[in-house]
């Protein structure tokens, strides 16, 4: 195999190859700024245009039109002379805009004069009993195998929670010949009141159109349940039954599969260890960066695209990381030539039109965010509600704290999937507001780097003195 | 249970999981090649032993912890199969040393 030299230094290194990376990569190297692209999967396109260059779902138009919109993006930053680099983890960021990452088992360090960080979104929590089982997992994970590996549920499958994105898989599956025994959708009626008020941005926007023709093409197949309050998974080592409360009766429906899904947050965790200042978001019920116009953030160099940024979508994602890259380049090269940006920045706000209704709509409810009893919280640390319910009740005030008690976000997924949970919790028990709680400090490495490629490293005399302390 | 969509003709990767040959497509991951013959559980915990499996499939929870050619705790959703991979599932904690 010949290595081509990734090399110590660019002009920008952008962190992410979904819609935001893809755009940003594009418009920064076409303007002549030294650009890598770095991903840790095995392809572009992030989770949005997942395998979209190798994706073996025939026929082409089942996966939706909007999926393949990708291919440009793709194509562009190919051309463009960016540097992309797939397979290539990046496991720490610092305020002086170096960027670690680990490819093909080796770690090194790479200065970047600006860093875009587009590490988009993760799904929310969906902490209900016996979600760790084998047979439960998120609707996002099968839509990736879906695109990625051409595999839809063929045995009873039960999708659970709310959101587009729900509406949007079965309809897929369904296209596809998969197998969708049952909708359990738990968006509360009471949000359909809230919504109303944010109607006439929804009404103008095309996500509407392409929403509802999605939910009438699901309902014509599958059995939907609405107003689902209480959930739990059921099983002694793998799925067995879906239990569930609606309109106040307690049902059963056995399951082999269950597709969780309440929407999706900001991926703080590369930003926050490098030392972006983010806040509470209360409608989206999550943590996000502090930005200014362009994304850029609290740290001087790094600026945060897509959703990443506050969830608002792939369209949005785009235009985001076109502002971000034309700031960076404004900044190192002032010189280049840069097209007027009054077109990106109208089509962002047509894109964001609608997503207060989306918000409000699909904010998910109390009883799915913020457990009680033994359901687990921590998936790695297997730390249940119970325990951080009494120990905030000892008077433990903090995610930080709790680490210490309970080691709840200390396992391999360093909080990705509790902390938004542990924070809540904590916020519930002391009658405060999240943001007066916290979030967990986050650290490099962000993900994991084995010893020996650690000890690989270069040791040039900065990073001697960043660990001998000299 | 997943199933292919179609029945792929070019299941051309050969793996081994815990020492069984098992046939994948080229460019699957191996959690999606694991999914794919309905392998139930990729790994117990080391707190509890519970069985778990991939759940979010894009490399955030760290539950399709698996072996590969013999370094530990690779996410399965992250790595693309080759022929001749080593897979192995891991039970509970790791051993130092063995």
């Amino acid at each position: 195999m010949t290595e081509v030299a990734i090399g110590d230094a660019y002009d920008v290194v952008v962190i992410g190859a979904g819609p935001a990376g893809l755009a940003s990569a594009a418009l920064a190297a076409e303007a002549g700024a030294s650009t890598l692209l770095v991903d840790e999967n095995a392809g572009p396109g992030g989770q949005v245009y997942r395998a979209i260059t190798s994706t073996p779902v025939e026929p082409r138009d089942a996966l939706g039109s909007d999926y393949w919109l990708g291919s440009d993006l793709v194509e562009r930053a190919q051309r463009s002379g960016a540097r992309l680099l797939l397979g290539a983890v990046v496991w720490t960021l610092d305020p002086d805009l170096v960027v670690g990452i680990s490819y093909r088992g080796r770690a090194q360090l790479i200065q970047a004069r600006r860093v875009i960080i587009a590490t988009g979104a993760l799904e929310r929590p969906f902490p209900i009993p016996g979600w760790t089982l084998p047979g439960v997992m998120t609707v996002g994970a099968a839509q990736t195998v879906l695109k990625a590996s051409g595999l839809a549920p063929a045995s009873a499958t039960v999708i659970a929670g709310m959101g587009p994105l729900i509406w949007l898989y079965a309809a897929q599956v369904l296209r596809l010949g998969g197998r969708i025994d049952a909708i359990l959708d738990t968006t509360p009626m009471s949000n359909y009141i809230g919504a109303l008020r944010h109607a006439p941005g929804f009404l103008l926007s095309p996500l509407r159109a392409k929403g509802l023709s999605l939910v009438r093409e699901v309902k014509r197949r599958v059995r939907v349940v609405k107003n689902v309050t209480a959930l739990r998974a059921e099983g002694d080592t793998v799925l067995r039954r879906v239990v569930y409360m609606s309109g106040g009766r307690e049902q059963s429906v056995d399951a082999a599969t269950l597709l969780l899904h309440q929407g999706v947050v900001p991926n703080v965790n590369l930003a926050m260890a490098a030392g972006v200042k983010h806040a509470w978001d209360p409608v989206q019920l999550c943590w996000s960066p502090e930005l200014d116009a362009d994304g850029g953030t609290s740290v001087p160099g790094i600026a945060v695209a897509g959703d990443g940024a506050g969830i608002a979508g792939a369209f949005v994602a785009e235009e985001r990381g076109r502002l971000a890259a034309r700031a960076a380049i404004r900044a190192i090269l002032p010189h280049a030539p840069l097209e007027d940006d009054q077109s990106i920045r109208n089509r962002l706000t047509r894109h964001q039109l609608g997503r207060k209704f989306i918000d409000t709509l699909f904010q998910p409810p109390r009883q799915f965010r913020i457990p009680e009893g033994e359901t687990i919280v921590c998936r790695c640390e297997e730390v249940t509600a119970d325990q951080i319910r009494a120990t905030a009740a000892l008077g433990c005030e903090g995610p930080n704290q709790m680490k210490a008690f309970l080691r709840c976000g200390m396992g391999p997924c360093q909080g990705r999937l509790c902390g938004l949970t542990v924070t809540e919790i904590i916020a519930d028990v002391h009658g405060k507001a999240p943001a007066d709680i916290g979030y967990y400090r986050l650290r490099p490495p962000v993900k994991p780097i084995s010893l020996a490629e650690l000890a690989g490293v270069q040791a040039d005399e900065a990073a001697t003195k960043a660990v001998v302390r000299l | 249970m997943f199933k292919r969509l179609r029945e792929n003709p070019v299941e051309a990767v050969t793996i081994t999981v815990d020492g069984s040959a098992l046939k994948a497509r080229a460019g699957d991951t191996v959690a999606a090649a694991l999914l794919a013959h309905g392998v139930s559980h990729v790994r117990t915990t080391p707190v509890s032993g519970a069985p778990r499996a991939p759940y979010c499939l894009m490399g955030v929870c760290f539950d399709c912890l698996v072996t590969i050619d013999g370094v530990g705790n690779r996410q399965a959703c992250l790595e693309p199969v080759r022929d001749g991979m080593r897979v192995e599932t891991q039970h509970g904690k790791r051993k130092i040393g063995s």
